[in-house]
């Protein structure tokens, strides 16, 4: 029976209080959820756990003995091993190699013993219900096989503490259930793991004890046989928050964007979308499901103009804007809340004045001919800052410095900020806190209600459900089922998901 | 999520902690540039690296002392050092020490400065232009074409050389960025094979007979008109010795207009948005590719300035290599001032003073003058690795240098 304890946790950097006296306990057999909000100090404490950062105060026991890790090595042969959620396996190796990489077994004269490796991935496999091919190559493989390949890496280096970090974010319906057993395989072998994630619904299935992080404090435990997802919710943000999403019945206008035979090639020259057919109607919102890659990116960028169409017709306001730039795009009253805030919806070291302007630079009254007015600007992301509840000290600060529900609040007053006909968003709550997230949702409902038509593109199966008047399932490219809002169930997407028939 | 830990972890953030909150020297700074600038870390980090470099350059003297070698002893060591000190010295009041010193500085420093220019403004855009050296030569040469073609009254020649190198390093850059925007061709590698086909170029035109005084066999160009030439600011005080021309306020005025044209137009928005982060460009509405190629002509004609600077200010006749290594000088000094205008002015007078005391330290103390490229060297490594600054001085420098450009092709 092992025991990992944490007493005392204290880091600062300079102005925040990342972890604040934080207290943590997980035994063999046992699943702890950690609950808490992006910035609420979940990633510093793990990374003080896995030798990363060094704790400003406190200890950290195994078995009750004091441990000193100056790097994750020492955490490794402590027995603590991580899943990280971005994965960090190499693509064109196969699956033994990944999972030996930095630890081979070496033969004779040096030469990695293939075989010998094979056998324990094998044996490791079997032993925890992992079922993986040894031989298959990782970028051939889905990802929630290539998660279970993670699993088996930390399993090689005799874990027995695993720490998840956000492990569901990339997985369908289907592939959590199926991760969900492989966790309840681990507990019954005896493993003693750490279940991070800001879902809650997920951490009442799956954990055994649930800690809540607020603010780099633990704000407390619950229980989830008793616990329910607003207690964790409050918990968690520190004040009460609507869960789910308040609308009246829509009451869709005249079609706003219409979409025939889109037809786009993807980046890997692979058919992203093979001939896409659909309405969005003023006062609607259309939500898009599907597993992450089939298409839904390259659909959204074609419609904004980042991406070249191949054939097919895309109208808005029955304009036909198919070859249009994104800035006649923008010209036609469209928001685009884009997938990646990081990648492409901010520059993150200009302020969030220069963010605020970043598409409608070229406009009155930011710019005059060649000249900008940044006293317009300031006015404006002043005005936004305000309207849309964004926590900063000043607008005059770089958006890297701002959390990223911050980061996603800025993006969404600015496409928001101004007359929309149409809204275009993908992933618009992804990675975000709940009290953002419920404030987002709020804002979209209203856009709505005020008229605009809106395409909800998200991989979160549970916000298209809460927000949709309309479903449309993306798979390989194609719409293989459309569902009314509030008459179907998640299970019923989930199929639709993962390409079965309707 | 992956953004967790720049909401966790405040290193990242813009310095200290002192968002908002300025002090009353950093706010008056901000004020007079309109910019939201480290200024603590914009300033301490040259500061202290230029107190490095001449502080190793010291150290290297007394090293490469061949005295000191034969006869080591306390004596020699203290010669050395003696020597050391009077070369330094020299470095000071050949640069700052009289008027002529003065202007000898700031006549090194003008094409400094606006080579410099063209550096930082590529490195604002992501791009780094290493091809100032050529884009010297381009518009240097279409100003010694025009400069010995034509002799009209000197107001409206001088222009029209500024123009002219203008627009024949404008081109040359170009060209790199028209490759980097229409085929992805890294701007590294193609501005330095347009480099060489500039220097190969130029010996070509100095070998025809439009370029070469009658006479001559060696490449070598006629002079250019008088009325082609920089006028010389203090020309009334009638000293051959007080070199300052008209090029060190072409350069400052450059200077400004890039500054403007950074931080006030909206260009100048496209161009940093393109640098930072060209996706978000793109998704901004912005036309990346264009930007490429605008950036890399407008980087050209800078450049082109500079050649101009030197032929009509300086040389008044152009031979092979006139751009003198400014071109590959500008890298370390756009480094230096971090790309900001105001920044490259300080380096290029640091620079300019660093030339005009080298020649007077070669001639008063036998310290070779190429001693000066060690010391720009060493201070672009310090300037390079922030890390080391703050082992060596002990001090917090905020930031480190960000991105410069991106990468291969990207």
């Amino acid at each position: 029976m092992a025991t990992l304890e944490l007493k005392g946790i204290t880091k600062r950097f300079p102005g925040v209080l990342a972890n604040d006296q934080v207290d943590l306990k997980v035994s063999s057999g046992e699943i702890l959820g950690l609950l808490g909000e992006n910035g609420a100090g979940k990633t510093t404490l793990m990374n003080i756990l896995y030798g990363l950062y060094g704790a400003d105060e406190g200890e950290i026991l195994i078995d009750g003995e004091p441990q000193q890790f100056s790097g994750p090595g020492d955490a490794i042969s402590a027995g603590i091993g991580m899943v990280h959620q971005h994965f960090m396996l190499v693509p064109v190796f196969s699956v033994t190699e990944n999972v030996v990489l930095g630890v081979e077994p070496v033969g004779f004269g040096g030469v990695i013993d293939m075989k010998e490796a094979k056998k324990e991935v094998r044996d490791i496999s079997k032993q925890y219900g992992l079922e993986v091919d040894p031989d298959a190559v990782i970028e051939d493989i889905p990802v929630g096989i290539q998660q279970r390949v993670e699993i088996i890496k930390v399993l090689f280096r005799h874990a027995e503490f695993l720490i998840f970090d956000e492990p569901t974010a990339v997985l369908t319906p289907q592939e959590v259930e199926e991760f969900f057993g492989i966790l309840n395989g681990l507990k019954e072998a005896g493993k003693a793991i750490i279940f991070i994630t800001h879902k809650l619904k997920e951490v009442l299935e799956v954990s055994d004890r649930i800690a809540v992080l607020r603010r780099g404090a633990m704000v407390g435990e619950a229980e989830p046989a008793t616990a329910t997802e607003n207690d964790l919710a409050t918990l968690m943000v520190g004040r009460p928050v609507e869960l789910v999403v308040n609308k009246e019945t829509s009451d869709p206008g005249a079609a706003v964007l219409e979409v025939r035979d889109l037809v786009v090639i993807g980046d890997r020259d692979q058919m992203a979308l093979a001939g896409v057919s659909f309405d969005v109607r003023a006062g609607e919102i259309v939500g898009v499901a599907g597993v992450q890659g089939n298409g839904q990116t390259e659909l959204v960028e074609a419609l904004t103009g980042l991406r070249d169409v191949t054939s097919g017709t895309v109208k808005i306001s029955g304009t036909e804007v198919t070859h249009a730039t994104p800035r006649q795009i923008h010209g036609h009253s469209v928001a685009h809340v884009p997938e990646d805030r990081q990648r492409s919806g901010l520059v993150m070291p200009f302020t969030i004045t220069e963010n605020v302007v970043l598409d409608a630079y070229y406009e009155e009254p930011y710019s005059h001919g060649i000249s900008m007015d940044w006293k317009a600007a300031r006015e404006k992301a002043a005005d936004l800052v305000e309207q849309y509840d964004v926590r900063t000290p000043s607008t005059e600060i770089p958006a890297s410095s701002l959390s990223g529900g911050n980061q996603q609040k800025v993006i969404v007053a600015r496409e928001f900020g101004r007359d929309v006909k149409l809204v275009i968003a993908s992933q618009p709550t992804r990675g975000i806190d709940v009290g953002s997230i419920e404030y987002i949702h709020e804002r979209i409902v209203e856009e709505r209600d005020e008229g605009a038509a809106l395409l909800i593109v998200s991989t979160e199966l549970d916000e298209v459900l809460a927000l949709s008047d309309r479903i449309l399932v993306m798979f390989d490219g194609h719409i293989v089922a459309e569902y009314q809002g509030g008459s179907v169930t998640a299970a019923e997407i989930g199929l639709s998901m993962a390409g079965a028939a309707p | 999520m992956t953004d967790e830990p720049k909401g966790e972890a405040p290193p990242e953030m813009n310095g200290d902690a002192d968002n908002g909150e300025k002090s009353g020297w950093a706010a008056f700074m901000d004020d007079l540039t309109g910019v939201n600038v480290d200024w603590r870390s914009a300033v301490l980090v040259p500061v202290l690296a230029m107190t490095a470099a001449l502080a190793v350059s010291v150290l290297i003297i007394v090293a490469s002392d061949i005295e000191l070698w034969r006869s080591f002893s306390i004596s020699a060591l203290g010669d050395s050092f003696g020597q050391a000190g009077s070369a330094m010295w020299a470095l000071l009041t050949g640069s700052l020490g009289s008027l002529a010193a003065v202007s000898s500085t700031l006549a090194f420093a003008a094409p400094l400065i606006l080579a410099g220019l063209s550096v930082a403004i590529g490195f604002k855009a992501g791009l780094f232009n290493i091809g100032a050296e050529g884009q010297m030569l381009m518009g240097g040469m279409v100003a010694v074409a025009l400069g010995i073609t034509i002799d009209i009254p000197v107001f409206l020649n001088v222009p029209l050389a500024i123009i002219g190198a203008m627009i024949g390093g404008g081109i040359w850059g170009g060209i790199a960025g028209l490759l980097r925007a229409r085929t992805g061709a890294h701007e590294v590698i193609t501005t330095i094979m347009l480099n060489s086909i500039a220097g190969l170029a130029v010996v070509w035109m100095l070998s025809t007979k439009f370029f070469q005084p009658e006479g001559r066999l060696d490449p070598v160009s006629e002079d250019i008109a008088v009325s082609a030439r920089l006028p010389r600011l203090l020309g009334f005080l009638d000293r051959s010795d007080v070199r300052v021309h008209l090029g060190i306020v072409v350069a400052l005025i450059a200077a400004y207009a890039i500054y403007w044209v950074l931080f006030k137009s909206t260009i100048g928005y496209e161009f940093r948005a393109v640098g930072f982060n060209p996706n978000a460009a793109h998704y901004g509405g912005m036309r990346v590719t264009w930007l490429y190629t605008s950036v890399m002509a407008l980087s050209g004609a800078l450049a082109g300035l500079a050649g101009m600077a030197q032929i009509n200010g300086l040389l008044y006749r152009a031979s092979p290599g006139f751009a003198a290594g400014i071109g590959f000088d500008a890298i370390s000094l756009a480094l230096l001032g971090r790309s900001h205008p105001a920044g490259v002015v300080a380096a290029g007078f640091l620079f300019g003073a660093l030339r005009a005391g080298g020649i007077e330290m070669q001639v008063a103390t036998d310290v070779p003058v190429d001693l000066i490229s060690v010391i720009q060297a060493l201070v672009v490594v310090f300037i390079a690795a922030p890390a080391l600054i703050r082992a060596i001085f002990r001090v917090k420098t905020g930031e480190e240098i960000g991105q410069l450009t991106t990468g291969w092709g990207t």
